[in-house]
């Protein structure tokens, strides 16, 4: 009979069978937790059975609790006197929030997602998630699942908000990777890649959700851990923004059923893969995106009748995690046999636990409950009462009678004994590649070659397979210029028809500038996700972060050293730029061992930066593509020899070690200056300099809008002696921007840009010629905009 | 004079309801969005209404295949009502599975004539997987074709809306296809035959198609999402040209086209 339930003796084991007891179970507990159960148990003088000791393991995950965020850290760096940070998440993502102090935040990190104002009716949410290990396992019902949970999220937030908008970046590994190369039980990059691509296409398509921006990225140390970024943005009622619970209220689940599928996601998430992990299916969930729909249709409808007091997500953990978050401050009862199944014999702990897809916990006042049921039932949702809201400050779950977990909520919530963790920081020593200049005078073939790599390659046979127009408030499209195309910064959408409001989402990333220094790779996340928001005409006033880390075990010192500095780096720059975080989420463990040779691989420390920003007026919005001939082209901002951990040095096979520096004084002012002029008409087209610097960038203005170019380098702003042609050309240097400038508006828009470095590299042409002159008087790089779009748009097209 | 009332049709993966429901209103129409559940229970009567609108999404998943569920239920559980709509003159609107849901019940592309006011629901045609194997999001653009349909008279002969779907492939039998030319029952085709011109290969290049009376029109591009004109994929190109100073965006028409014309006829 598996609808039994067990004791698990934890009172007589010793550290040895506590740890056999964590691992055994996919508790991911580590002996310091186990030992805080024991004791904790011991005094009320009973073993806990199989249902508390998993609500305990849920709760305390990393993947529920984020605990190395919030960890005290012990970090040591050479040369400098040893530090203790008391949690990184209070020390260096809220307190920025907190200083930046910004009005328009209504509700930051402590709901399901980030509540920012957006109109005189409405406020958006925004969150991004991560749902890696599932999608390495299977990645058609992990990413699919992964995008269905983050929508739950916005749904799950205030009293719950419309998706509006989704938001996706892979990272795999290379596509051309040999068979015989793949870790052991791992997929094949491509494999994953295209069946993220499906299950995100086929759940976001069936939830109506556009899906306008994302970025996908490559490195052979994904193959075996790739990542997959959800994000959601939804509009909410400014007056339903906040949430509650009553003594009394009725735990009611909407949505679909439960079974098996899914359990243990949560703590799965909290360890490391191995050639094994192929093995365990049934922490991977199912999706039905229609299911979800009808609970948001259900859903906003009750909403709008005041039906319900609060509402959360049945997440990572299931109705353990849901019912425990919602009861924490008053106490919650639940009987496990009312709960809807998808069959029969799951023991209570796995209904307790399942992470079933597509289901909603509400507090409903008994009184709305017939109301409630009326709509559900007319869009043919089922909703089920599982028990009530209580004032016993425990929480009790039942299963056909009798009590099978009763647990404190204090102990639950805050019973955890924050850790102490080691942290070292070592700047690695790379060899450094000199300029080319001397073994050649043009630089035509390692432009086609910058652009068919596969980071900067157009991405639109992904694209084009998500539908970016459903809701009808597309205004940029990812893909702009006059073959629709191009490779837009952001996107912008204006979720009320007819509205002039916009909403921009952009994001940034850049992990190769970790192997240089993860401060820096998080410093130019940052300052990218700006950029993309300032190229389409947002403003840096309005605009808020997200922050999505993904790393490796940061049990090891080296891998939280390097955690330290990109938490440190946010701070840093979040706060000199003066755009808050509004929420975010850690995704630790991303590692992967071969159990028979002992192989250890993690992926390069990676920091998502998710932006939005609202925008009064989206006939501000401008685009990448270049217009017309006869329009000049300035760089803004200053270039400097920073090309480690740039892409110029990536296909030459180096890394380097002066990767590009945020330096937010003068950011910031190019920024505000350039969005000052955009605002003001001044701006024809706009596009950041980032991968492949002024030399990309400049090649996918061009052929975006179908014009030649002319230009000098000589005419680029140094902010120190670059004499390199290669080195101007390529250069990552971060707050940089191409932009395209009409004669008329020449004068006005030199005025306006007064302060900050500016140059005019030459102009737009009426030919198909691409044509770079170097510093010495000759041509660097001569070519057509065909043959550099070609090369752009061969690689990922199949 | 008359406000025209429109119901937009709900069920299960409806996706598109809120902005068709918009591109009415912005046309002048009163509007209800309505599920299908409160239909068949009888709460809302189609009767009360000039306009019936089948917007887009997958409705019931589209599982077995695009559209044929819904299809199913409204030929077998709105029977009479549905009938007795066609019968009174009124207008059908299906944009991409709506297109799908009409062409499933047989209403379109409605070859034959109806008998004493009972239209023929067997299907005729249907809209098959696109021949590139997958979901496509593009704009593309349209010939307006000379034909009966009430819902594009007097727009641009040509005109440029995007698609969003996996089955949009318009096929069917020659002596269909003849029909609908003789009829000049085709309202929109791909400008060019060419994928991704022709976005899904569809015969003829058919993207709508209307019934005999013109009343009940179906195509698979997506009007509603051009309602103004900063939906244009490339309106910041066309920023400081030449051109119409109005902030609607060309799918409009159709929808008003829709409401001047219950309005004219109304009854």
């Amino acid at each position: 009979m598996s609808s039994t339930v067990k004791e698990i003796d934890i009172l007589n084991a010793d550290d040895t069978e506590l740890m056999r007891i964590s691992r055994e179970g996919t508790l991911s507990l580590n002996l310091n937790e186990m030992h805080a159960i024991q004791h904790h148990f011991d005094g009320l003088g009973r073993n806990p059975t199989d249902v508390e000791i998993e609500t305990i393991a849920q709760t305390w995950s990393e993947h529920c609790v984020h605990k190395t965020f919030k960890s005290i850290i012990d970090y040591a760096e050479a040369g400098k006197a040893p530090e203790r940070i008391d949690g990184l998440f209070p020390t260096f993502i809220q307190r920025a929030t907190e200083e930046i102090a910004k009005p328009w935040c209504v509700s930051v990190f402590s709901d399901n997602a980030g509540i920012i104002e957006f109109d005189d009716t409405y406020n958006l949410v925004f969150k991004v998630e991560t749902h890696n290990h599932p999608s390495a396992i299977e990645p058609y019902g992990g990413a699919g699942t992964g995008i269905g949970g983050v929508i739950r999220d916005s749904l799950g937030t205030g009293l719950g908000a419309k998706p509006i908008l989704n938001t996706d970046v892979f990272c795999f590994g290379l596509p051309d990777t040999p068979y015989a190369e793949l870790p052991k039980g791992t997929l094949h990059p491509k494999r994953v890649f295209n069946g993220v691509v499906a299950g995100v296409r086929d759940y976001g398509n069936r939830m109506g959700i556009p899906t306008a921006n994302g970025a996908i990225l490559f490195d052979t140390r994904y193959t075996a851990n790739p990542l997959v970024f959800c994000g959601n943005v939804g509009l909410i009622p400014r007056n339903r923004c906040e949430k509650s619970v009553e003594p009394g209220d009725l735990v009611v689940s909407i949505g679909g059923q439960t079974g098996r599928d899914g359990i243990h996601g949560a703590t799965f998430s909290s360890a490391e893969l191995d050639d094994t992990s192929e093995n365990l299916g049934s922490v991977v969930q199912i999706g039905n995106p229609i299911m979800e729909k009808k609970i948001v249709d259900a859903l906003l409808q009750a909403r709008d009748r005041n039906l319900y007091r609060s509402i959360t997500d049945c997440g990572a953990g299931g109705f353990s995690s849901a019912v425990g978050e919602m009861g924490e401050h008053i106490g919650a009862e639940v009987h496990l046999e009312r709960v809807s199944l998808k069959y029969d014999g799951l023991a209570p702990w796995e209904i307790w636990l399942s992470e079933a897809q597509e289901r909603m916990v509400i507090a409903v006042p008994p009184e709305n409950l017939d109301e409630l049921i009326e709509i559900c039932e007319s869009e043919l949702v089922e909703a089920t009462v599982l028990g009530s809201f209580t004032d016993t400050h425990r929480l009790q779950v039942f299963y056909e009678g009798r009590i099978v977990a009763d647990l404190e909520m204090e102990f639950l919530h805050n019973g955890l004994p924050q850790p102490i963790k080691q942290a070292v920081w070592d700047p690695p020593k790379h060899p450094e590649m000199p300029s080319r200049d001397k073994e050649t005078k043009d630089y035509t073939d390692d432009l086609c070659q910058l652009l068919a790599s596969p980071n900067i390659a157009s991405k639109e046979s992904v694209i084009r397979q998500y539908d970016h127009g459903v809701q009808g408030g597309i205004v940029i499209n990812p893909l702009v210029g006059v073959e629709n195309d191009g490779p837009s910064d952001a996107c912008v959408v204006t979720p009320v028809i007819g509205s002039r409001n916009g909403v921009i989402v952009a994001n940034g990333i850049n992990p190769k500038y970790s192997d240089v220094d993860p401060y820096l790779s998080a410093a130019g996340a940052i300052d990218e996700a700006l950029r993309n928001i300032i190229a389409v005409g947002g403003t840096l006033e309005q605009t808020a972060l997200l922050d999505n880390f993904c790393w490796g075990n940061p049990d090891k010192p080296d891998r939280l050293g390097e955690l330290v500095r990109a938490a440190r780096a946010c701070y840093d720059i979040a706060t000199a730029y003066g755009t808050p975080f509004i929420s975010g989420k850690d995704s630790l463990y991303n590692e992967y061992s071969d159990t028979t040779t002992g192989e250890q691989r993690a992926i390069p420390a990676t920091l998502l930066i998710s932006a939005i920003c609202v925008m009064p007026d989206i006939q501000r919005a401008i685009t990448m593509d270049v217009k017309a001939p006869g329009n000049s082209i300035y760089v803004v901002g200053n270039t400097y020899a920073e090309l480690g951990g740039s892409h110029y040095f990536g296909i030459h096979g180096f890394i380097g070690n002066n990767a590009p520096i945020v330096r937010p004084d003068e950011g910031k002012l190019t920024m505000e200056r350039l969005s000052t002029a955009i605002s003001k008409g001044l701006v024809r087209s706009c596009h950041d300099c980032s991968e492949g610097g002024i030399g990309v960038a400049a090649a996918e203005m061009a052929f975006s809008g179908g014009y030649g170019m002319s230009m000098n380098l000589g005419s680029i702003p140094t902010g120190e002696e670059i004499s390199a042609d290669d080195m101007l050309l390529f250069s990552e240097s971060n707050s940089r921007f191409l932009v395209e400038i009409e004669p008329e508006h020449q004068q006005a828009y030199e005025t306006q840009m007064r302060g900050v470095p500016i140059g005019c590299l030459g102009t737009v042409t009426d030919t198909p010629d691409f044509v770079i002159n170097g510093t010495r008087a000759h041509q660097i790089v001569n070519t057509s905009i065909d043959t550099l779009k070609s090369a752009w748009q061969a690689p990922l097209w199949w | 004079m008359l406000t025209p009332k429109v119901l937009i049709l709900r069920t299960a993966g409806t996706n598109c309801d809120v902005e068709t429901d918009a591109a009415f209103q912005l046309a002048g129409a009163e509007t209800a969005l309505a599920h299908i559940q409160n239909l068949i229970s009888g709460k809302i009567d189609l009767a009360d209404y000039q306009i019936l609108a089948i917007p887009g999404g997958f409705s019931y998943g589209d599982d077995i295949s695009a559209g044929i569920l819904l299809a199913v239920e409204m030929k077998h559980k709105l029977t009479d009502a549905l009938n007795k709509f066609v019968a009174d003159d009124k207008l059908i609107l299906g944009i991409c599975n709506g297109f799908q849901v009409l062409v499933r019940t047989g209403l379109l592309p409605g070859v034959s004539s109806s008998k004493n006011g009972v239209p023929e629901m067997t299907q005729q045609a249907t809209l098959a997987m696109n021949t590139s194997a997958k979901f496509e999001c593009r704009w593309v653009d349209l010939a307006t074709q000379e034909s009966p349909c009430v819902f594009t008279k007097g727009i641009n002969a040509e005109i440029y809306l995007p698609v969003a779907h996996a089955e949009g492939r318009f096929t069917a039998p020659s002596d269909v296809l003849e029909k609908l030319e003789s009829n000049n029952q085709i309202v929109f085709r791909y400008v060019q035959s060419e994928y991704p011109h022709n976005p899904n290969g569809s015969d003829a290049d058919i993207a709508g198609v209307c019934d005999t009376t013109g009343r009940i029109f179906g195509l698979m591009p997506h009007p509603e999402r051009f309602l103004m004109k900063w939906n244009h994929p490339r309106w910041t190109r066309l920023v400081g040209t030449s051109g119409s100073s109005s902030e609607a965006g060309d799918g409009l028409a159709i929808f008003k086209n829709a409401v001047n014309y219950v309005k004219s006829h109304g009854k």
